[in-house]
């Protein structure tokens, strides 16, 4: 017992000692849920990190921890981290949310950005980006490239983030398409190649020829390019399997971001905030359209892109109904931030219901 | 409910495929745990083996020489294993962990040059006119020559575990090494063939997976693959045929699961998910629990250290 409590005190005091040491170069930290080298979520995340790194140069330290799971090895990953005198933590996946709150209680002092959540703190600001912006054009899209009206969408969790993603695909495939049908598979996890290049297989037989990814791993298109059919990058470009199977994508730009936020700490003027930007502040960004499309498919989706920037059309613009057949948006009204937020319905002509 | 939606001929040729991995890796498991040692790193030598593979089938554009040299690579790393445990007498559950963490490390070092990377594509076995054969044709005649090298290697261990000498010798060191020992069999030798053999076919089973399955390389993706394998070992009750059974399970209801959800049927997605895991385990569990040997089919010096002067 004894002996416990000395090594515990001695690693609290070494800890402390560390912050204070730590103090006169601001430290930042990044907290990643996948490898470095995932070709999506976490690489885009790490890039954009390297970036603010190289940004700031000398006057920042630059930490990261890649591979976290999601739940108690969080917490205590970023225990870790506040402990040795890290004073801005980003937290990049949507299941830290609670860890992150937790932690943040116990560091005052620390400063910690938590990505994709809704739960802030004095010391805790979140950031996300209006992906939903993206999944619009990738539906527009898939809606007119499918061949057999089948498309497919890999789903990780049943979080907001993820159902506005569907919902957004959906619509505007349909819009796109009358006949099209939408398959989702959820395969309960961000990162397991197998899984997700499965999974597409799946849908694949059963008749789907475009497949949208919401999971971090470039499989599904390594599956595509090996067994036919369409596809997306997410998260990163994935130009490497352009120009197909890959004929666009979503692109997530946090550089500028994190650069932002890492001089509000140097400076002092670091303040809790929701962040949430889409393609016009550049940080949801669409990966060039592959030849593979139409030229006048192109230029639909080029113009989509255009409108949401100029801020002339909503991707959930009523009319909608939710899947039950309640009203939810009436004719040319916009769906507010609340409830896109806490999005937990599909919107009418969905089949299937959403895990809970 | 609408099953019509699901071909099974397709279905079955896919948990084929997905099976694949687990099955070598197992296989494998299964010959190591026979000669009465527990290596706990099957995780760690698939993924090696899955980058090893990867990495010559790139470099060398023959998927073949990929999956000789993701075999040659796994048996590398175990050996590892086997002369920490079989010479040093280190503990078998710790080396193992340790060279699962070893294993991952190692596999991200080689493959940093190595993401979006697309291997060459592995061919199928042209049997002509006999994959048109209706049924039996799509299911058994369409694969690539991993899967049926797969099935021919349990029909090989089980043969050599149950009619060859040098499968006895095996078995006699897996049950009491003072014994072979004494009877002047090498019961270092024989466990360091067996460790080797072990990681050869995780080795293959991780190349099939980055090969094959995906196809691609990315750091940490065989997610676990690793211990179901060691998990299947044990519930099918250290027998060869139940090792595939228990693997074409788990693949089997692992792929009928994404299928059912694809086809847009209207089943709770968590219990789909958690079926792969429930079902194999139930089939396993009932099939060695009741009077027979099976139950008590565990080497009986599984995980022991052995040293001649004791």
């Amino acid at each position: 017992m004894r002996i416990t409590s000395l090594l515990t005190s001695a690693v609290l005091a070494l800890g402390l000692a560390g912050a204070a040491f730590a103090q006169d170069k601001t430290k930042v930290g990044f907290i990643y849920v996948g490898p470095k080298n995932d070709g999506g979520w976490s690489q885009h995340h790490h890039e954009s990190a390297l970036k603010m790194a190289e940004h700031f140069g000398d006057e920042i330290e630059f930490v990261f921890q890649e591979s976290v799971p999601e739940g108690a090895d969080a917490e205590r990953v970023m225990t870790q981290m506040a402990l040795s005198g890290v004073d801005l933590i980003f937290t990049t996946s949507f299941g830290y949310m609670d860890p992150t709150i937790n932690v943040a209680k116990k560091f005052p002092n620390v400063k910690f950005e938590h990505a994709t959540g809704y739960k802030t703190a004095p010391n805790v600001a979140t950031y996300s980006a209006r992906f939903y912006e993206g999944r619009a054009v990738m539906g527009h899209l898939a809606g007119k490239m499918t061949k057999t009206n089948k498309i497919g969408y890999i789903a990780s969790f049943p979080i907001p983030e993820v159902i506005r993603g569907i919902n957004s695909t959906f619509i505007h495939a349909k819009k796109a398409n009358p006949d099209v049908e939408l398959s989702v598979v959820w395969v309960s996890t961000w990162f397991d190649p197998a899984k997700e290049a499965d999974a597409t297989q799946a849908l694949l037989d059963q008749g789907v020829d475009v497949v949208l990814a919401h999971t971090d791993s470039t499989a599904p298109l390594a599956k595509l390019k090996d067994a036919g059919g369409l596809g997306f990058g997410q998260a990163a470009d994935m130009a490497e399997y352009g120009p197909a199977p890959r004929i666009s994508s979503i692109i997530d730009e946090w550089a500028p971001y994190y650069i932002l936020r890492t001089q509000a700490v140097i400076d002092g003027t670091w303040e809790t905030s929701m962040t949430w930007d889409g393609i016009e502040q550049g940080m949801v960004g669409i990966g060039a359209f592959s030849d593979v499309i139409p030229e006048d498919v192109r230029a639909e989706a080029q113009g989509m892109v255009d409108a949401i920037v100029a801020g002339t059309y909503h991707p959930f613009t009523g009319p909608l109904k939710k899947q039950d057949g309640s009203d939810w948006l009436a004719e040319g009204e916009v769906a507010d931030d609340g409830t896109l937020a806490g999005m937990n319905f599909y919107v009418e002509g969905m089949t299937g219901t959403i895990p809970n | 409910m609408d099953l019509s939606a699901i071909n099974p001929l397709i279905l079955i040729a896919s948990l084929m495929v997905a099976a694949t991995p687990i099955l070598l890796a197992a296989l494998g498991e299964l010959v190591v745990e026979k000669a009465g040692v527990l290596n706990l790193g099957v995780e760690g030598m698939m993924i090696t083996g899955a980058i090893c593979g990867f990495a010559v089938a790139v470099e060398t554009q023959n998927p073949l020489l990929g999956f000789i040299g993701a075999a040659i690579g796994g048996a590398l790393l175990s050996l590892l294993f086997g002369v920490l445990t079989q010479y040093l007498l280190s503990n078998q559950v710790a080396t193992g962990l340790a060279l699962t963490l070893f294993g991952l490390g190692l596999s991200a070092m080689i493959g940093q040059s190595y993401s979006g990377v697309t291997p060459p594509p592995t061919s199928k076995v042209d049997l002509g006119a006999l994959a048109d054969i209706p049924v039996i044709g799509r299911i058994l005649l369409q694969h690539d020559l991993m899967v049926y090298f797969s099935l021919a290697l349990v029909v090989a261990v089980w043969a050599f575990l149950k009619f060859t000498r040098a499968g006895l010798i095996l078995r006699a060191v897996g049950e009491s090494h003072d014994a072979a020992h004494a009877l002047g069999y090498k019961v270092v030798r024989v466990r360091l063939l067996a460790i080797m053999f072990g990681g050869a076919c995780a080795g293959l089973g991780g190349a099939y997976l980055s090969l094959i399955r995906v196809p691609q390389w990315t750091e940490g993706m065989t997610a676990g693959a690793g211990w179901i394998a060691l998990a299947i070992v044990v519930f099918a009750s250290w027998k060869p045929m139940r090792v595939l059974l228990g693997a074409y399970l788990f693949g089997g209801v692992t792929v009928l699961q994404l299928n059912l959800q694809a086809a847009g049927l209207d089943v709770p997605v968590q219990v789909l998910s958690m079926s792969p895991y429930l079902i194999t385990i139930l089939v396993l569990v009932i099939m060695s629990s009741g009077k027979g040997r099976a139950s008590q089919n565990a080497p009986a010096a599984l995980a022991k250290s052995f040293h001649a002067s004791s």
